[in-house]
């Protein structure tokens, strides 16, 4: 076969590809994230609205993504990164006591992906929104 | 033996007004070990080991309670707003896939 620049390029493309990929650890799918986020409803459906999820647009470090859920009224909020090794991320509960069903924290993203916050209402209605965060360098491998 | 290095650090204020909401700050020094990361030399994955649950409780009452999974960063941080409409004590503890249980309380007085 005749190396012509072209097959060249393409054959180093194609290495470059798979030494960027790291092979360290499986990515779920989205379908992960939409079964894990019917194991938390129940099956029920959950509607848009109500519900905000604050995270950066893009995260230099994906070990450390700040994220802020809040939902008024709400009982139960989980989030889930659909393309993490595992999708749930978190589930916060919300008593009596707490001023607003609003919690900041810190999480880690393997890659940029849909986020995806789900909350429960007191009235057993669930609300979900979600977001994409762009990850510079991602937070799963070591 | 090595020194236990998992600290809990909460910042809550000293008194509040009945009713009105306040807002705590809570971290806890911990690895948070995801069982992703792979042993360089043996190429074996690390076990995870991770804090997987969070709860404060004012006077026995729970304020907050958190599920963790491995895709909390390391060092957990949580910040939460709450109102109570008389003194007491706001207990956090931190439960850890080990059995460990790390605790700290703080009091808060209404003026």
């Amino acid at each position: 076969m005749k190396l012509t620049r072209r097959k060249a390029l393409a054959l180093g493309g194609a290495a470059i590809t798979l030494t960027v990929v790291p092979a360290n650890f499986a990515l779920a799918a989205p379908e992960d994230a939409m079964k894990a986020l019917n194991d938390f409803t129940g099956g029920a459906e959950a509607t848009e609205g109500g519900i905000e999820l604050t995270a950066p647009e893009i995260a230099e470090n994906g070990n450390t993504v700040p994220i802020k859920v809040s939902a008024p009224g709400a009982v139960r909020i989980t989030v889930f990164a659909e393309k993490n090794p595992l999708p749930g991320v978190v589930v916060f509960h919300f008593g009596a006591l707490s001023a607003e069903s609003a919690i900041s924290t810190r999480i880690r993203l393997a890659e940029t992906q849909n986020v995806l916050a789900v909350a429960e209402m007191a009235d057993g209605t669930f609300v979900k929104t979600s977001k994409t965060v762009k990850v510079t360098i991602g937070g799963c491998g070591g | 033996m090595s020194k236990d290095k998992t600290k809990p650090r909460v910042k809550v204020p000293k008194s509040v007004a009945a009713g009105e909401a306040f807002t705590v700050k809570t971290l806890i020094n911990h690895k948070m070990e995801s069982g992703q990361r792979k042993d360089k030399e043996t190429g074996e994955k690390i076990p995870r080991q991770i804090i997987n649950r969070f709860e404060a409780n004012f006077n026995g009452t729970q304020v907050v309670a958190v599920d963790l999974e491995p895709a909390i960063s390391s060092n957990p941080y949580f910040q939460f707003s709450m109102k109570i409409s008389e003194a007491g004590d706001l207990n956090f503890k931190w439960t850890d896939d080990n059995g460990s249980v790390y605790e700290t309380t703080k009091s808060i007085a209404i003026g």
